[in-house]
């Protein structure tokens, strides 16, 4: 119930009192944005930081704004946020998409999807659509800013490229290529749940595809095997059925509470057959309506 | 570290004092005085600690105390000083809730639903819902009870 430990609690107005705080407390100080991992880390004690330093004052922090580079999406933008921006949902469905999926209303409006992948537990939701829309993460410590692709953003369960002084100031997507998207996650029921395994599929002009697996390894699985078998070919349920065949070869899911290895297998395979089919449809501007759930 | 912190609770200031790791949902119950958000799993999962604050559902239990400084919270208690609320009259006609303990979540989280849209279908009400964890009604009457205020 309550928090048994203590820790000096700030609020900065400006990201670089908050990148000096870091610096000053380095792995002893741990942001805050929606709380809603943050909080559950501190009830447990899996974390225990002097000092919290809450990011909402820091209103540069919050946009959601197209610019001639592409999609900045500031690190205290909620899912509810991005589910309600028309923006990302016309032109990241991708991404619009897997929002949708993450946990229940109640968390959205609060969890940030920066903060889903700082906590970089393998079951998170926005990692593969960044991954497949080459999203940039942009961070800036003490010494400046540098930016690293999302694929290269992840390290293993819980463990990021982020150093002990750096924040992530934002996350770039690229300006949107004309494309077809779904995103799928298998959960133990419908509503709230973490995902037992999800993958993002783009269907790109000239037939190239995209393929990411979430939450069947430590981190993030670009299948490119499956990839390479799909290149250049139109989709078709053979072509598709081909694909399936590959996806023990690509992912490495392990047995937990949510569910088996092999369940995980099984269901990847599924998603993947599903998901390809309604990202091509989707690309000619047939198949289901996104949102439309494909499991 | 001991701070003041101000907000709005049903439409009244309140001010208090807390700590660094004090739990909204404790400081609302215990020092405000105000009973309608429960706990029930502390995590997130359950929906009992619901409030609304700033105008969308939160989970109290996931949120310091602290960083409410300066927001508008309400509770079931701030919906209806004037009288039930159309959808609570629909819970009770429709016999929707039995220990009650999940109805301050689902009110509010209806509530925020029928406030951006009037008439959700039920899909809708459900994705609305989920994640509010009912273990007497299975939940049939209670969607239905949003569907009727929904119409
Ligand atoms: S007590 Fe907060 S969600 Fe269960
Ligand atoms: S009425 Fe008992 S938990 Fe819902």
């Amino acid at each position: 119930m309550a928090i048994a430990l203590e820790y000096d609690y700030f609020k900065p107005a400006e990201l670089a009192e908050a990148v000096a705080l870091k610096a000053r407390f380095g792995a002893e100080g741990r942001f805050l944005s929606g709380g809603t991992d943050l909080v559950n880390d501190l009830n447990d004690e899996s974390v225990r930081p002097e000092a919290i330093i809450d990011l909402k004052g820091i209103g540069a922090l919050k946009k959601l704004e197209m610019t001639s580079t592409g999609l900045f999406l500031g690190p205290l933008v909620t899912f509810s946020e991005l589910i309600d921006s028309r923006t990302v949902k016309s032109r990241y469905p991708l991404l619009w998409e897997s929002a949708r999926e993450v946990a229940s209303n109640g968390i959205r409006n609060r969890a940030t999807v920066a903060g889903n992948i700082c906590s970089c537990v393998p079951c998170m939701d926005s990692a593969p659509p960044l991954i497949a829309y080459r999203a940039l993460v942009l961070i800036r410590g003490p010494e400046g800013e540098r930016e690293i692709a999302a694929a290269e953003f992840f390290l293993g369960p819980r463990k990021t490229v982020l150093k002990d002084d750096e924040v992530l100031a934002g996350l770039i997507l690229p300006r949107p290529p004309k494309q077809g998207a779904a995103f799928l996650k298998q959960k133990r029921y419908r509503g709230e749940d973490l995902a037992q395994s999800n993958v993002a599929v783009l269907a790109l002009e000239g037939k190239e595809y995209r393929v990411v697996f979430g939450s069947v390894g430590p981190t993030p699985i670009e299948a490119e095997k499956i990839e390479k078998l799909l290149r250049g070919k139109a989709m078709t349920a053979k072509l598709a059925a081909e694909a399936k065949k590959l996806v023990r070869k690509e992912i490495a899911p392990i047995d937990d509470l949510r569910s088996s290895r092999e369940y995980r297998f099984l269901m990847a395979e599924v998603m993947l057959e599903r998901g390809l089919k309604a990202a091509a449809d989707r690309l000619k501007g047939k198949g289901p309506a996104y949102g439309t759930h494909l499991v | 570290m001991k701070k003041t912190i101000t907000l709005t609770l049903n439409g009244e200031t309140r001010a208090v004092d807390v700590e660094p790791n004090d739990i909204l949902l404790d400081v609302v119950r215990d020092r405000l005085g105000v009973k309608s958000p429960k706990y029930g799993c502390g995590r997130g999962d359950c929906g009992s600690c619901t409030m609304i604050m700033d105008g969308k559902t939160v989970r109290s239990c996931l949120i310091l105390a602290i960083e409410a400084d300066g927001s508008e919270i309400v509770t079931v208690e701030g919906l209806c000083r004037d009288g039930l609320t159309p959808l609570q009259e629909a819970f009770l006609k429709h016999n929707a809730f039995q220990c009650g303990y999940c109805a301050p979540g689902m009110t509010l989280a209806a509530t925020e639903l029928l406030e951006r849209k009037a008439k959700p279908s039920r899909e809708e009400i459900q994705e609305a819902i989920a994640g509010n964890l009912c273990r007497c009604t299975g939940y049939t009457a209670i969607i239905d009870a949003i569907l009727e205020v929904a119409k």
